[in-house]
């Protein structure tokens, strides 16, 4: 695919993006149809997660500390070649230099920004199509099934389109995080909103809510927990997506562009220290995306 | 109050009565179940007076809650008509109030937000909308529970709910498709009271479906009997009774027996044959 890409045979481009959708969706078919078979039990509700971070047992952080010895005892010893793994403490003097010069705090505010805008685009998309699909019948019979197919490509097969498409600037950055965003919400915001209760559906109309007021009363509290769990998906996907097109299009700086540049001039203790943030502010999106999930269902705990 | 609504009564059977609040006539009602029509209702009639209070009673599956939701408006695929003060009834209206078995309350919303929903069509100041809302907490006794959710309330405060909810836009006519077929039986004669007195209050025209014989017969005027397969009218027992009447009376008893005799047999009525009990001292007896 990376040469279709640097050819520009487009033709080929396009069918491989076909034929990764089709073993994607036929692993999803032959998934779901084994998920049937095998679950009875009743979901339990994405809501209800633990609201507060248990401070985690001590033993758990056993491990990663022995590793970082063992990492650190490697480099200090000479075992292996300090071109392939720095030691930790080169990874944390780098990491401060970094944030020291503002090198790695501006890479990291461009990535976050894509993050953010790219969520935004695709989240905010994927969100009014998943109301109006969960809302209406009619545009589920007509939008559902292209939707749902375009679902299964594989995310990272878009790379070559859209770099022909859009370049291998801002825009086709953007609309990559987009799209990587796009998908978690619309489905959860679908599926959350076409498995609200008929009996509240029908008391609703009985007591002749109208469409704005069904949205803010009924709907959208209903289908809060799927949303969010939807917009939490979509979070960490926005971020996974923002670091493959940086460093797929790498241009315009970014965290993973700086490592690519890093990795190129083998600079590792760069590569891990740029990792480490990554990871972190992984972790930090995660977190806020569940405080966020529970804030706005907390009439199931109340 | 109740010589009232039988004078009323009395005065809507006269030649120049004022015509029904509502009217069902020759309505009908067919589903349609896996391509096979299935006749839910068949010809069913009945005359419903200002103030009246009618209970539908049948086994379940005759079609009771099925007219319910035709003269609510959920279902407008029938034939015959319907009509609420001479007009027939289109779709849903603000002047029928509906409280289903379930309470239905919106989980998301407390106590006093869902009453207000009851209120969304109305056009009122913000606090005019609380001063209503708190009216009603009031009479279903559930002051100090204004911010309580759902989840929070027992069974029988989540109905007190949803039944202020359906009276809050004070509609004409109130109708309940079971309200307390899911509530112990303690809690059910409870809400039977209240709601005698919040109708003895407002003197709302009411509609109960319930497939209890006791409770039809000790709450309404008129009990209509179902017949099932296809649901039509089999019988109509006046409850000729002035409230507040006795739950273990002589006449109330009679008549729940031959409710229930409409509902579960097949032949006219019968007397349970009188036994002699030999060798049994008459004062030893307490009635």
């Amino acid at each position: 695919m990376v040469w279709g890409r640097q050819l520009f045979m487009l033709d080929l481009v396009l069918l491989c993006i076909l034929l990764i959708g089709l073993v994607g969706a036929c692993m999803d078919r032959g998934f779901s149809s084994l998920e049937r078979r095998l679950l009875y039990w009743p979901q339990p509700a994405t809501g209800e997660q633990r609201r507060s971070i248990v401070p985690r047992a001590w033993q758990g952080l056993l491990l990663p500390l022995a590793l970082l010895a063992l990492w650190q005892a490697s480099s200090s010893f000479g075992w292996v070649d300090d071109n392939i793994l720095t030691s930790p403490l080169g990874v944390l003097h780098s990491l401060k230099a970094g944030v020291a010069d503002g090198s790695l705090l501006e890479a990291l505010r461009l990535s976050l920004q894509r993050t953010l805008a790219g969520l935004l685009i695709g989240g905010g998309a994927g969100f009014l199509l998943g109301v109006l699909l969960g809302l209406s019948n009619r545009s589920e019979r007509l939008l559902g099934p292209s939707l749902s197919a375009l679902r299964q490509v594989a995310i990272f097969a878009w790379v070559p389109l859209l770099t022909a498409w859009f370049g291998l600037g801002e825009g086709a950055k953007l609309v990559f995080v987009g799209l990587a965003a796009f998908f978690p919400l619309f489905i959860a915001t679908q599926r959350g909103i076409a498995s609200l209760s008929p009996q509240l559906g029908e008391a609703a109309r009985a007591l002749r809510l109208d469409l704005p007021h069904r949205l803010r009363l009924l709907v959208l509290p209903g289908a809060a927990p799927a949303i969010f769990a939807g917009l939490r998906l979509s979070l960490i996907y926005a971020w996974l997506g923002t670091i493959g097109a940086e460093y797929f299009m790498p241009s315009d700086g970014g965290i993973a562009s700086l490592m690519l540049g890093a990795q190129q001039l083998f600079r590792m203790d760069q590569v891990m220290a740029a990792m480490v943030l990554i990871g972190l502010v992984g972790a930090l999106l995660g977190n806020l995306g569940q405080r966020l999930e529970s804030r706005a269902t907390r009439w199931r705990t109340a | 109050m109740n010589a009232f609504i039988n004078a009323a009564l009395h005065a809507a059977n006269q030649a120049d009565a004022t015509p029904p609040l509502v009217s069902f006539e020759h309505v009908s009602k067919t589903f349609t179940v896996d391509g096979q029509a299935l006749e839910a209702i068949r010809n069913f009639d009945l005359s419903i007076n200002q103030g009246e209070f009618i209970a539908i009673v049948g086994a379940s599956g005759c079609g009771k809650s099925t007219l319910l939701r035709l003269l609510v408006g959920l279902d407008t695929d029938y034939s015959g008509s319907i009509r609420v003060d001479g007009q027939p009834v289109h779709g849903i209206g603000g002047e029928r109030g509906i409280v289903f078995q379930e309470h239905r309350l919106f989980p998301w919303l407390n106590v006093e937000q869902n009453i207000g929903l009851g209120l969304v069509n109305e056009k009122l100041t913000q606090g005019e909308r609380a001063r209503r809302v708190h009216e009603y907490v009031q009479l279903v006794g559930l002051v100090g529970f204004e911010s309580a959710y759902p989840h929070q309330l027992s069974g029988g405060m989540a109905q007190r709910v949803a039944i202020a909810r359906g009276l809050v836009a004070s509609p004409r006519i109130l109708l309940l498709d079971e309200p307390f077929g899911a509530l112990d039986a303690l809690t059910r004669q409870q809400l039977q009271d209240e709601l005698l007195a919040i109708r003895e209050r407002s003197g709302i025209t009411t509609l109960l479906v319930t497939h209890d014989a006791e409770e039809a017969t000790y709450l309404a005027d008129r009990v209509v009997v179902l017949e099932p397969r296809p649901g039509r009218i089999k019988a109509v027992v006046e409850i000729d009774l002035d409230h507040p009447r006795q739950r273990t009376g002589v006449a109330l008893h009679g008549l729940r027996e031959k409710v229930l005799h409409q509902i579960t047999g097949d032949g006219g009525y019968l007397k349970p044959p009188v036994q002699r009990v030999e060798g049994l001292r008459p004062e030893l007896i307490a009635l």
